[in-house]
């Protein structure tokens, strides 16, 4: 008798899945084409997609990198990018009227940021290297503008001696009074000592670059300058300024509410003209008052105005619990903010606060108005010169390049943050 | 309190008027000449490759610096907006601005400025595509027209279209480069703006000899180098390191001849007085006497200057019409040196 088989020997082996739902079919369906409203929307996105490309390569693949001027790179080319323009003029667009002979210098200080904020960005390095990013900003400030090298060694001298300072007295009679004296230490040192010792110094050992003046730095640089400083500025004064608004002391709310909304209730450009206009009139004639620091000290403030909202919408997140949890422990004010609310206030304003920081960088573009030269104002001297009278698209196509950079680079940093900085169970 | 607050002001006054009556010996002691330009006018006010600033504005001031301080290289030039540029003059941070400035009564006596000369006559004019068939702009009833917001070229606009009761449809743009894009692109059929920036602009098209510049200028735009009220000297130094170099070109003195005729007295006393080899004309004004020579074998004489930045043979061709000398049938004229 034949056996009848109805109970399987085995597993049935799996058959494939259907060729519609696997790989690229799949993803297809499901992505592109999963209903009508979706099919449609996809092919006009793909045939927009398509057009751009077919606009744009031909305009890039004849691209004209060597010519004298605009009219050579029509005849050479006629359609393509002109951009022999950039060719020709990338240093002003990197440095502006910067020195030739001195373009070694921004270049070196651009090396140093990126040494200076890698451990700042990335906790992975070793701290060791946060020493250098203490010393960076004089470092930067001898590089770019010059001069003797005493001043900025002052400068730092006098901070590590308050530091110090304050640390003695922390350790003798409570941290505040710590705070006190380093910072009174500091202003008198600033107020008396740096400047006539470093100019001494100076005399006696004159060690140092060829100075550079403000109105020389333009391009990139002077980009990077606004936009660097501002954003290392702003968070500490903006997370002071958030504190102080939340403050129980009425007068220290007062001021900080006060300087918030009086910054937020003026446009950043009418700021700029009253530096940069209403100051010179004041001012008795003759007063150097570099307009470069005028525009960073407002930059600034600007941002931090900012900051300390977006800052204070993270602090009020928080839940009750977590002050009282703090004061529960017996930390004082300082220790429960510095251990407690602002690690998860911060964490939870980071999308804030990156949103700030690149408006902050994009925003360094106004001031082409006062007449400085940024890559954006450097383009209009550019075109008046008779050579490349015409071109548009290159030059503000590649500083938009520039811009799409930097800024998508901090948008991505600001994601693997939050991603680092995940703690919760969602 | 009061009387503290109108002493202080007063001496900042006083502190400001000896600031400015003395703007010749601040430039000497300076080493340097805080001249304000433009950021950036075609043909006017450029950077070349190497970063320097050039132009025919800017290269009035490098004639005023070969004059004051014999070096032409010796300036700071600071670039001036349309919106700063006032401000830099009367606050002292420039000791002069050559910067496309129109003459005007405002200007003049409620700004308190002192134009010390004009180098270039401009006007507004209309450039249109040669296939519109329009060859006068009366016959641009019912136009749109591409034109700067803010401006006197608006207000000039508005006036030519009333006077001679025809419409238009304004396009309004900011800068000029939007401008060419939008002419370009068939936005507008006119584009209206100084005739020196319409031929600039028309240079850079791809098919120039597709548009014309209308025959009727609608407005006067007398352009020149200002000085601030209340330092004459200074103001004459200026007007008449200018008036040197359209002399220069009445007289035949040009960059390559300059330094030739210096050195000894010629058979023209003018040229004798005006170079220094007759009289004391310098003195008369602080400086020495080789001021004028030394200003036009800087940046050559007015024509020269013409020529190199703006002149028929660059890319932007404007013709000398009204800026030929008077014996070319022009308005340049230069008062006597004597």
């Amino acid at each position: 008798m034949a056996e009848i088989a109805y109970v399987a020997r085995g597993t049935i082996p799996p058959s494939p899945p259907p060729p519609s739902e696997v790989g690229v079919v799949r993803w297809l369906r499901e992505n592109l084409f999963s209903s009508t409203g979706n099919t449609i929307l996809t092919l006009v996105a793909a045939w927009v997609v398509v057009e751009v490309f077919l606009a744009l390569l031909p305009w890039l693949g004849g691209a004209v990198w060597n010519a004298g001027s605009l009219s050579e790179c029509r005849a050479i080319s006629p359609g393509g990018a002109c951009l022999a323009v950039i060719n020709e003029r990338f240093n002003q667009f990197l440095f502006g009227f910067y020195p030739a002979e001195g373009y070694w210098r921004p270049s070196l200080a651009f090396l140093g940021l990126l040494a200076a904020i890698a451990p700042v960005l990335f906790t992975a390095l070793p701290r060791k290297m946060l020493w250098f990013s203490g010393i960076y900003p004089l470092l930067a400030y001898w590089l770019i503008f010059g001069g003797s090298v005493w001043g900025p060694l002052m400068v730092l001298a006098a901070v590590v001696a308050a530091a110090a300072l304050a640390r003695a007295v922390a350790r003798l009679s409570g941290e505040v009074a710590g705070m006190i004296a380093g910072v009174l230490a500091a202003a008198l040192m600033f107020l008396f000592a740096v400047d006539p010792l470093s100019g001494w110094l100076a005399d006696a050992v004159p060690i140092g670059l060829a100075p550079v003046s403000s109105d020389q730095i333009g391009g990139f640089t002077l980009t990077l300058i606004i936009g660097v400083t501002g954003i290392a500025g702003s968070l500490p004064i903006g997370i002071v300024l958030a504190l102080g608004r939340q403050s129980n002391l009425p007068l220290v709310k007062a001021l900080c509410v006060g300087f918030i909304e009086f910054i937020r209730g003026v446009p950043l450009i009418t700021l700029l003209f009253v530096a940069h206009v209403l100051l010179n009139i004041f001012l008795p004639p003759g007063t150097e008052f570099d307009k470069l620091l005028r525009v960073l000290i407002l930059v600034t403030l600007f941002a931090s105005a900012y900051i300390a909202e977006v800052i204070r919408g993270g602090l009020a997140a928080l839940p009750k619990g977590q002050y009282e949890a703090a004061a529960a422990l017996g930390l004082d004010y300082w220790k429960s903010m510095r251990l407690v609310i602002l690690p998860q206030a911060l964490k939870i304003s980071i999308p804030g606060i990156v949103n700030t920081f690149i408006g902050l960088f994009k925003d360094t573009t106004l001031v082409s108005v006062i007449a400085m030269f940024d890559p954006l104002g450097i383009i209009t001297p550019i075109r008046a010169d008779q050579n490349w009278n015409g071109i548009v698209w290159e030059l503000y196509g590649f500083v938009a390049l520039f811009f799409f950079i930097c800024c998508y680079g901090m948008s991505r940093y600001s994601m693997y943050l939050e991603r680092r900085l995940k703690t919760d169970h969602r | 309190m009061r009387k503290i607050t109108v002493l202080a002001a007063t001496a900042a006054i006083g502190l400001g008027a000896a600031a400015q009556a003395a703007t010749l010996e601040e430039v000497k002691a300076r080493g340097q000449l805080n001249c304000g330009v433009a950021t950036g006018v075609p043909g006017f006010a450029f950077t070349d490759a190497s970063g320097e600033w050039d132009g025919f504005d800017v290269a009035v001031c490098r004639a005023v610096a070969a004059a004051v301080l014999g070096d032409p290289k010796a300036v700071k030039f600071v670039p001036t907006t349309g919106k700063t540029r006032f401000t830099a003059l009367a606050s002292g941070e420039v000791d002069m601005l050559s910067r496309n400035t129109t003459w005007t009564f405002s200007r003049d006596v409620d700004l308190k400025f002192d134009f010390v000369g004009i180098n270039y006559y401009d006007g507004q004019g209309f450039m249109v595509r040669k296939d519109l068939g329009v060859t006068s702009a009366k016959e641009l009833d019912g136009a749109t027209v591409c034109i700067q917001t803010g401006t006197t070229t608006e207000l000039n606009l508005a006036d030519f279209f009333r006077i001679n009761n025809m419409s238009y449809e304004p396009v309004p743009i900011e800068t000029n480069a939007e401008a060419q894009q939008k002419y370009l692109a068939n936005a507008c059929d006119v584009y209206t703006t100084d005739a020196s920036g319409l031929a600039a602009t028309r240079a850079t098209f791809e098919d120039a000899a597709n548009h014309i510049i209308l025959p009727e200028i609608i407005s006067k735009e007398p352009l020149g180098p200002l000085v601030r009220h209340g330092d004459n000297e200074w103001g004459d130094i200026v007007r008449w390191t200018l008036n040197a170099l359209i002399a220069a070109e009445e007289l035949g003195i040009t960059s390559a001849n300059v330094m030739e005729m210096a050195k000894a007295p010629t058979s023209n006393p003018e040229i004798n007085r005006m170079l220094g080899t007759e009289g004391n004309l310098g003195a008369m004004m602080g400086l020495d006497k080789d001021w004028a020579a030394r200003a036009i074998a800087a940046v050559g004489n007015y024509g020269e200057i013409f020529e190199r930045y703006i002149g028929e043979k660059t890319p932007i061709g404007l013709p000398r019409g009204l800026n030929a000398q008077w014996t070319q049938g022009g308005l340049m004229y230069s008062p006597p040196f004597r």
